[in-house]
């Protein structure tokens, strides 16, 4: 394997350059053992508010990267359009800095603090991790973030929280689509896990994609991957964390409840009502590409555990 | 005006012009994958020939309309091209969804027009529309007489049909939805509006 030990690395070695380059080398290495021929970029990872970080290098998982074009290009971020290109198109108007996020709710030590405080202390690590989309198509994406039970167990939170509750930026003054008279959505979005879905091992916080910091239309400068569930759970640009005791609304359900439940896990097994979710189109797929079949919890049956006796066509 | 003839070439390029643009960017996704259509060219495909199917099916319900307001009632005669071009691009969405999305297997299309309403609206609107392009010819126009009319009036619930259908495929955003529903809404309000006038000016006479 071409992929350096995480062990190798100690903070204490750290200087500037030496980070820069090493972090190069390494994310390089990963890359091109998942597959891909990625020269990084010079000016990726940090951002102002990141600070020089090292990144500890994620694990292959032996299926092909999706090319960082396509994952920063073709998504959806309703709140700048619904064509899949208007986050690209559109999300440079987002500021980004300064950046507060507020925690509160049932924790110990609630506050509002800004992105770089939040950061501090946690590690970086790279996870590859396999993206399945509601609308039944999929990719493979590189994510630079840290589990997100790291950063709630910095608040504290109390015996009665039971959820965890997500609201992204609510901005209409640089976020088209929140002005749209045409949409169906109630801004701001909102998301929801259950607190121990939430300090499950894969659930992670991302603050940056290949190799990079997270560009704006994938939600800088935090969001939420949870590779388990349909994307939209990933909520994008978040401002506000509040643990709670009960379960929170969550933004596509309250839209069409038929359609999205909170769950939301992947499952071949119960089918959106106006599409199969059977099986997935790897993206980017070529004109005559078939389908693959999706998997149980897309793949990662490590989570099965939560939903122990649960009706998961019930619970969906 | 141009002579009739030149008149029905210039319509021929221009409501050809979205599939010929579409034939050379399918060329070129052939050539270099991901180069024209993006990461999923058989979404593009179908979204860009459904969207153009529409759009000409409601540019078919306009001729009458726009003859009238414009009073041009020859402009009548290129509708017959518009409408066939409205029903080669309905057509070529469906064959883009059987297919490159279906696979061909007809256990997969049965399941979508039973299990999903905006594709059995969808099919729908298609299978209005055949017997339409069928008889559009001057032949059938004849043999058929007064009763070709009624039949043509088909095309009414098929344009309802597509466009319901793109209602219930949209997700997050109406805008599309919204834009196109009031043009239909236009173009039945100005028929409407058309007869009722007609039956008054009779009820004078």
């Amino acid at each position: 394997m071409l992929i350096k030990p995480a062990s190798d690395i100690k903070p204490s070695e750290i200087t500037p350059e030496s980070v820069y380059r090493s972090r190069r080398r390494f994310m390089a290495e990963s890359f091109a053992a998942a597959g891909t021929a990625a020269a990084l970029p010079a000016g990726a990872l940090p951002a102002a508010w990141l600070g020089q970080r090292e990144v500890r290098p994620g694990q292959p998982i032996g299926e092909d990267l999706t090319p960082e074009r396509d994952a920063t290009r073709y998504n959806n971020f309703y709140e700048f359009g619904a064509d899949k290109g208007d986050p690209a198109a559109h999300a440079h108007e987002m500021t980004v800095d300064p950046w507060t996020v507020n925690v509160t709710g049932a924790v110990a030590k609630p506050g509002r603090i800004d992105i770089g405080a939040l950061l501090s202390g946690i590690d970086l690590e790279e996870r590859i991790y396999r993206l399945r989309c509601v609308e039944a198509w999929s990719m493979v994406i590189p994510w630079i973030g840290f589990p997100v039970k790291k950063l709630l167990d910095k608040f504290e939170p109390a015996g009665d929280a039971k959820y965890v509750a997500f609201k992204t930026l609510h901005r209409p003054a640089e976020m088209r689509g929140q002005r749209s008279l045409a949409s169906s959505i109630d801004w701001p979005y909102v998301e929801g896990l259950r607190l121990d879905e939430a300090n499950h091992p894969l659930a992670i916080f991302a603050v940056g994609m290949y190799g990079k910091v997270l560009p704006n239309q994938n939600g800088a400068p935090l969001r939420l991957v949870v590779p388990w569930k349909y994307g939209f759970k990933s909520i994008k640009s978040i401002v506000e964390i509040r643990l709670t005791e009960l379960r929170p609304p969550t933004t596509w359900n309250l839209s069409q409840p038929r359609e999205y439940g909170f769950y939301s896990n992947v499952n071949p097994n119960v089918d959106h009502p106006r599409w199969s979710q059977a099986t997935e189109k790897r993206l980017p797929a070529g004109i005559f590409a078939s389908r693959i079949k999706t998997r149980m919890f897309n793949g990662y049956d490590e989570v099965a555990g939560l939903y122990a006796g649960m009706d998961l066509s019930r619970h969906f | 005006m141009p002579p009739l003839g030149a008149q029905k070439a210039v319509l021929f390029v221009l409501l050809g012009l979205p599939l010929g643009l579409l034939g050379w960017d399918v060329w070129g996704e052939l050539a270099e994958p991901g180069s024209t259509l993006g990461p999923d060219p058989q979404e593009a495909m179908l979204h860009r020939l459904g969207t153009w199917g529409l759009r000409f099916l409601l540019l078919t319900l306009a001729v009458s309309p726009l003859a009238r307001l414009l009073r041009r009632p020859e402009l009548v005669r290129l509708r017959r091209q518009v409408g066939l071009w409205a029903f080669a691009y309905v057509l070529a969405h469906f064959t883009v969804y059987l297919t490159l999305l279906a696979g061909l297997d007809p256990t997969v299309l049965l399941g979508d027009v039973y299990k999903r309403p905006y594709i059995t609206v969808g099919l729908g609107a298609l299978l209005a529309l055949v017997p339409l392009a069928v008889t559009s010819t001057r032949g059938w126009q004849r043999r058929l007489g007064r009763r070709w009319k009624a039949l043509h009036r088909l095309i009414h619930p098929a344009a309802i049909a597509a466009w319901i259908h793109l209602l219930w495929l949209s997700k997050a955003s109406y805008q599309d939805a919204i834009v196109y529903g009031l043009v239909l809404a236009a173009l039945f309000g100005e028929r409407i509006a058309f007869a009722l006038r007609r039956r008054a000016a009779k009820a004078a006479r």
